[in-house]
């Protein structure tokens, strides 16, 4: 069982002291949810824990850690965020090693939450099912129904990086043809993608859990933050919100693995991944790159070559 | 004074009042999330069975509001007042748990040593209608803060759902203003039964036992604890917390303008955030989620009881519910109230 491994696995590197400490997932306080822990004791490695719940993109806490050396669980996602961030020079390749898990695809909480009427209390997945109690009710639904969209659509499951991979590999394919709330928005004109937008950010409410939450937004100081020069106001106006989020989606090109991880942060239920899913569509149907794929190359709006075809110059 | 509202006529019941006041309720701005606002029509509010993800301290206390606005006229600066609430209004719909921040707010903004224009005239100017929360969920625990979900204060009127109709029980003199309405009849023993029922039930489910004894002096003797570095350690550094929390009231006070013409304008401001406590300087006494942490859980445990002499956290359990790493402030309190037996021990 991967847990089981996983646990001997961070044992063996806390007492060889291969590492400092270990940064995975424990059991959140609350059904659905699992919730980041760091180990630095090899007694407590039995915190650790995997399942359907694992949704965080770890590698955001890297930044914290840099003076330290650090084991990293990680789903493919997350592996794609420590190698393009290491590519980045975020930390020393030396500083880091990551602790591979194949990813069964993760349950998005809302989802689950909205197929039953009343608080869920106890939830536990066995197989393909997950199994929903509350107060007055027991369901059993079919787990596969229940993915995170960013899930759905994964076809890098398996950490592309990783100093050892506990589990068994697993068939990479998207359960998916395409990504549903592009296509959506594809479908859309010119004025509708608009209101869409205009529609869901204007719930923002300027808490950057979005940004806090990806491990690709780490500037030192954020364009939102900036007071010389200053950028934009503090307020909730519309072009306030739009102009973060349309900024906040393209610093992401060709840097964002897919995880999801700032829509899971976001209170408020905002739709984001649409744009920054549609942007590493576009990067990888014109520069033929995905994130943290291959471990050298770098996204192609941080580089520049002799060669580039430039086609964009009329 | 008990009466009966059907829900039939809540729609009706709220035109009628929208004649004489503005009404600010829940409005549903997607699915499961909702916030505090202006109604433009009753069938706007959304009476959800939980609390909004905004607390209603919104409503007193905007996200961003205009102290004042500025322009030149000619070679003279001309100043315009944004301090009068122009007509009454009245708040609908905030649980018990969001008022009793309301009056945790009060003693910030309308104190005695302070009295905040803008909070104080809004507050002047409101009636609450408050909701009995039927249904708590397992993070609520209002009842560990001296609250409870049936807790009247703060209300001027109050209702409870009944299925069919709501409850109206007239608490104070502002909520008597109402109180003739051709939509609200008097209450007859089963509707007074029936409430009576409901409010066991949701008091029983509400039950909670988490201890605060001794929180502040603790937390005196625990400023450089080691704890904070684990507290410290999960946060992402976002302002959900504080955002959503209905007893946290920081601001920042900003100049918005354009060509000699704009607004001084105050906006919700986190202590989790590094912009926070930056100087001028560049220097930051706050430089990691250490101590920014802990000066939430301070303020709220120690610094409020030791200003006020009152815990300010409601147990609303939004925290709890929105942290994206899924931190429980019921589980900090816990390590804090072990740290006694600890440092009492090593004694």
């Amino acid at each position: 069982m991967i847990q089981e491994r996983l646990r001997q696995k961070a044992k063996e590197l806390l007492e060889s002291k291969a590492v400092d400490l270990i940064v995975g997932f424990g059991e959140g306080s609350l059904p659905l949810r699992a919730t980041p822990i760091f180990i630095r004791n090899p007694q407590e490695v039995n915190r650790l824990i995997w399942n359907s719940f694992c949704g965080h993109n770890l590698s955001t806490y890297l930044h914290k850690l840099k003076s330290l050396k650090v084991g990293l669980v990680v789903k493919g996602c997350d592996s794609r965020s420590a190698v393009a961030l290491l590519l980045e020079k975020r930390f020393k390749a030396d500083q880091l090693f990551l602790i591979g898990v194949p990813c069964q695809r993760m349950v998005d909480r809302r989802r689950v939450k909205r197929a039953v009427q009343g608080e869920i209390l106890r939830v536990s997945a066995q197989g393909d099912e997950l199994i929903v109690e509350g107060e007055d009710f027991k369901t059993t639904l079919n787990r596969k129904d229940f993915l995170y969209p960013s899930c759905q659509v994964c076809v890098h499951r398996m950490p592309l990086r990783a100093d050892v991979l506990l589990g068994k590999p697993v068939e990479e394919f998207s359960l998916l043809e395409t990504h549903p709330e592009i296509e959506e928005f594809l479908g859309k004109t010119p004025e509708e993608r608009w209101d869409y937008f205009e529609r869901e950010t204007g719930r923002c409410i300027r808490c950057y859990a979005c940004r806090e939450a990806c491990p690709m937004c780490y500037c030192t100081e954020c364009f939102v933050d900036s007071s010389n020069p200053q950028w934009m106001e503090k307020g909730l106006s519309p072009s306030d919100l739009e102009f973060y989020h349309i900024v906040r989606a393209y610093h992401q090109t060709g840097r964002c693995s897919g995880c999801g991880a700032c829509e899971r942060a976001c209170p408020m239920e905002i739709r984001l991944t649409y744009l920054t899913q549609k942007l590493n569509e576009d990067v990888k149907e014109l520069f033929g790159f995905e994130t943290g794929v291959v471990g050298d190359a770098f996204a192609p709006l941080s580089t520049y070559d002799m060669g580039d075809k430039q086609e964009f110059i009329k | 004074m008990k009466l009966r509202l059907d829900k039939k006529d809540f729609h009706s019941f709220l035109r009628g009042l929208m004649v004489h006041y503005e009404l600010f309720a829940p409005v549903q701005l997607g699915e499961g999330v909702s916030v505090y606002k202006k109604i433009g029509d009753p069938s706007e509010v959304a009476l959800l069975p939980s609390n909004p993800q905004k607390p209603a301290k919104e409503v007193f206390f905007p996200q961003s509001e205009t102290m004042f606005r500025y322009g030149k006229v000619g070679v003279q600066t001309e100043v315009t007042s944004t301090e009068k609430v122009e007509r009454k209004r009245i708040l609908l719909g905030p649980r018990p748990c969001d008022l009793k921040a309301v009056s945790l707010l009060d003693s910030v903004f309308a104190g005695k040593d302070y009295r905040d224009v803008y909070y104080v005239n809004k507050r002047n100017a409101t009636t609450v209608i408050g909701m009995a929360c039927d249904q708590p969920l397992s993070t609520c625990f209002c009842s560990s803060m001296d609250g409870g979900p049936f807790f009247r204060e703060g209300s001027d009127l109050f209702l409870i759902d009944l299925g069919e109709a709501y409850l109206v029980e007239v608490l104070t003199e502002k909520g008597k203003a109402i109180e003739t309405n051709e939509f609200l009849k008097e209450a007859d023993t089963n509707d007074l039964e029936l409430a009576r029922e409901i409010e066991q039930k949701a008091t029983k489910k509400a039950e909670t036992s988490l201890s605060l004894e001794g929180i502040e002096g603790r937390l005196d003797r625990m400023v450089e604890s080691p704890f904070w570095d684990q507290v410290g350690e999960k946060c992402i550094g976002c302002r959900i917390c504080t955002y959503l929390c209905p007893t946290c009231h920081c601001f920042d006070i900003v100049d918005e303008d354009l060509n000699g013409k704009g607004e001084r304008v105050r906006h919700w401001d986190s202590c989790l955030s590094s912009l926070y406590s930056q100087e001028t300087s560049g220097h930051n006494p706050r430089p990691t989620n250490r101590e920014r942490t802990r000066q939430r859980l301070m303020h709220k445990f120690n610094y409020f009881p030791k200003n006020v002499g009152r815990i300010a956290c409601v147990g609303c359990g939004r925290c709890v519910l929105y942290c994206p790493a899924d931190s429980d402030i019921r589980e900090t309190i816990k390590e804090i109230q072990k740290f006694k037996c600890q440092s009492s021990n090593a004694k």
